[in-house]
């Protein structure tokens, strides 16, 4: 089932790359967005806050100067708190569910999945706060049925849904407290997405600024044509038969009209403990498991540049004393925080073909996909290559490329393209029968090991290390990324670049 | 290669897509909460009941029994009764209900909360609470006919020093038809 729903996505996400171009897709930067919702929620927040009243007779009243007074700028900013934030579940929602369906929460990624379902309940709860300030029909609605929900709950006990009893049973100082928890919810949302990327190595927490324009300004032109407004001063005296409820963060509500408290609470905790345990009951397929072998240091060829140390990803490398080489020192894997993406291996200076030996042996090796192997692979489609052959390196994430294979297309599919070291590349383009290379694999925005096409990309073009050094020509190397679902570009790609070897070498 | 017009346009129909569903859902479709024709009546009240043992002096036997900082010469049992709550609507027993007193010690105050949808129009209300296991009956009762509009809530509270149960409701007090207690 996930297989079709990974398909479908990546079917989806390729037709957004056309559009926006990978750099931009929002579906790669979805978390991102998800931040700046926030922080949009956030700023427009504190405006709204300069001029909000926070009395119960004072509240709805100045809610309603903003909106009918200030249409212009508090109005805007009113509609755009409300969007924002609704704009963000939809984003959280989609980012959860994508992370799902690629299979990430597992191993090493747990720690982001698991530290993310609380910022679920502080996501809502922080929304839930908002609409009750606004203290019109919606809010009363909400008030009593969350007093009633809440406190089915034994330890709150029935005397919560006193407090709206009647409109004079309500107090300014228990408003005042609904103020300061739609603050410090927030607050603690913040400090929750904090460390749901903490363990994430140079996290993107902003998206592209493209994105970010195009989504204010959607986000604008929504608030220009249907602006937030309130219902009716909220009456206790009567209930609120009719609601136009927010059904991002209010869906929960008319559960539990049909439901009732207790089911709902059943439900909802049942989602959070059905999250919580996921990556233990959904395990990954033994094809998966294989790969997922992290990375073993060999002393013997480590001389302690720490490169590797600097592209892991996950700072899962740690650099200490040499075990046995004076003066030096040496990587060392911690195995919890590894998902064997192999960037490591990219990076090692000695993980170069033209070293002489019976079995090549890097200083960082990949159980799952030794070095060796991607020699002898390498060396294989090389065998068997005709003259003028196009030798392409690709990606068992991205695109496909063993369809492709021809007698003049050669290909080797790594699992994560941070795994080859330029010299590969360096070593195939010099082969008398080989015209050119091309190396593909995820975007770098949505490289599935976060950064493996960015540091190829820079290695190639000399901004990292392991630098290409070719005496065979930089022109004879290209790279192209291309998706799953881009095998017309990539091939439009292969083609442009034979034809243009062709002509250089005519 | 796609025409930079039609990327923009996909762009444009991806925003809106995206911010159209934020505009469908917040706020979205009507929720019907209470049927038009309906009135709601919330019954609660906080009270504590009596307690069920009067105090009563230690006997020398039992004195001499407990360590010397402890001898208190009265027992005082903080234990209260059970609030037995009970109501009708229209001759109907809607609600009835045994509540224990809270806490480790059962001498904590009982809070009640029961809301209630009913048709809109007259209602006769009877409710009485029995807060005295001492005590045979019920302590506190009131009846009355209410007018309820649609909508409309009847608030039936207890203030103990009002003298009982209160019923409340937007537009005028119930018709009281008699009130003991």
């Amino acid at each position: 089932m996930l297989t079709s729903l990974q398909r479908g996505l990546r079917r989806l996400e390729a037709g957004f790359n056309v559009a926006f171009g990978a750099a931009s897709n929002p579906w790669y930067q979805l978390g991102a967005l998800s931040f700046f919702c926030f922080w949009l929620a956030t700023v427009t927040g504190i405006y709204l806050f300069i001029f909000f009243d926070t009395s119960i007779l004072g509240a709805y009243a100045s809610v309603q100067r903003i909106t009918d007074v200030q249409w212009y700028l508090g109005g805007v900013m009113r509609s755009l708190h409300r969007y924002a934030s609704g704009a963000m579940v939809i984003t959280v929602t989609l980012h959860l569910a994508r992370e799902f369906v690629l299979g990430r929460f597992r191993h090493v990624r747990a720690f982001s999945w698991i530290s993310g379902v609380p910022l679920l309940w502080l996501m809502f709860a922080a929304g839930i706060g908002g609409y009750w300030l606004v203290w019109d029909g919606l809010a009363q609605y909400i008030a009593v049925a969350t007093s009633e929900w809440i406190g089915w709950l034994p330890v709150f006990g029935d005397g919560l849904a006193r407090n709206f009893l009647t409109n004079s049973a309500l107090s300014d100082r228990f408003f005042s407290l609904l103020v300061f928890l739609h603050i410090a919810i927030p607050l603690f949302l913040l400090l929750g997405m904090f460390i749901h990327i903490k363990r994430i190595k140079l996290a993107r927490s902003t998206p592209a600024r493209g994105l970010m324009v195009g989504t204010l300004t959607a986000l604008v032109v929504l608030a220009l044509v249907r602006p937030a407004t309130s219902m009716a001063p909220a009456d206790l005296s009567f209930t609120v038969a009719r609601v136009d409820l927010d059904w991002l963060f209010l869906n929960v509500y008319p559960l539990l009209d049909t439901l009732g408290p207790g089911a709902v609470w059943g439900l909802l905790g049942g989602i959070t403990v059905g999250l919580v345990v996921l990556p233990w009951v959904w395990p990954a397929r033994a094809a998966e498991r294989a790969l997922e072998l992290p990375a073993v240091v060999d002393p013997a060829n480590c001389n302690g540049c720490s490169w590797c140390f600097k592209d892991c990803p996950y700072e899962a490398i740690t650099m200490i004393p040499h075990s046995y080489k004076p003066d030096l020192r040496q990587a060392v894997v911690d195995p919890a925080l590894c998902t064997a993406c192999g960037i490591c291996e990219g990076s090692c200076p000695s993980a170069t073909p033209f070293r002489n030996v019976e079995e090549l042996i890097s200083g960082i090796e990949m159980p799952g996909y030794p070095l060796d192997r991607l020699r002898q692979q390498t060396a294989q489609a090389l065998a068997c290559a005709t003259r003028d052959a196009v030798f392409v390196f690709g990606c068992d994430r991205g695109l496909d490329i063993t369809a492709l294979a021809a007698p003049d297309l050669k290909v080797v599919s790594l699992p994560c393209i941070g795994m080859l070291p330029p010299s590969f590349a360096d070593y195939v383009a010099r082969q008398a029968n080989v015209s050119g290379v091309m190396v593909t694999g995820c975007h770098p925005a949505e490289c599935f090991f976060r950064k493996g096409s960015e540091w190829t990309q820079q290695r190639f073009s000399g901004e990292r290390m392991p630098h290409l050094r070719t005496s065979a020509g930089k022109n004879k190397v290209r790279i192209h990324w291309a998706g799953p679902h881009e095998r017309r570009a990539l091939k439009a790609a292969i083609e442009s670049f034979r034809e243009e070897l062709q002509a250089v070498s005519a | 290669m796609t025409a930079v017009w039609a990327r923009y346009l996909g762009q444009a129909a991806a925003y809106a897509a995206f911010v159209g569903t934020v505009g469908l859902l917040a706020p979205g479709p009507t929720y019907q909460h209470l049927a038009p024709d309906l009135a709601t009546i919330k019954l609660s009240l906080r009270h504590a009941g009596e307690l069920v043992a009067d105090c009563h002096e230690r006997t020398a036997a039992e004195l001499a029994a407990l360590p010397p900082n402890m001898r208190a010469p009265q027992i005082c049992p903080r234990e209260r009764s059970p609030l037995q709550l009970e109501l009708r609507l229209d001759d109907e027993r809607v609600y009835a209900e045994t509540l224990p007193p809270r806490g480790v010690r059962k001498d904590g105050r009982v809070s009640v909360y029961r809301r209630l949808s009913v048709p809109a129009g007259d209602v006769r209300v009877a409710v009485r609470l029995k807060d005295d296991v001492r005590a045979d009956g019920f302590q506190f009762e009131r009846t009355g006919t209410v007018t309820l509009m649609p909508a409309e809530v009847l608030v039936i509270d207890f203030d103990e020093q009002a003298g009982g149960f209160v019923l409340r409701t937007a537009t005028k007090a119930a018709r009281p038809a008699g009130s003991a207690g």
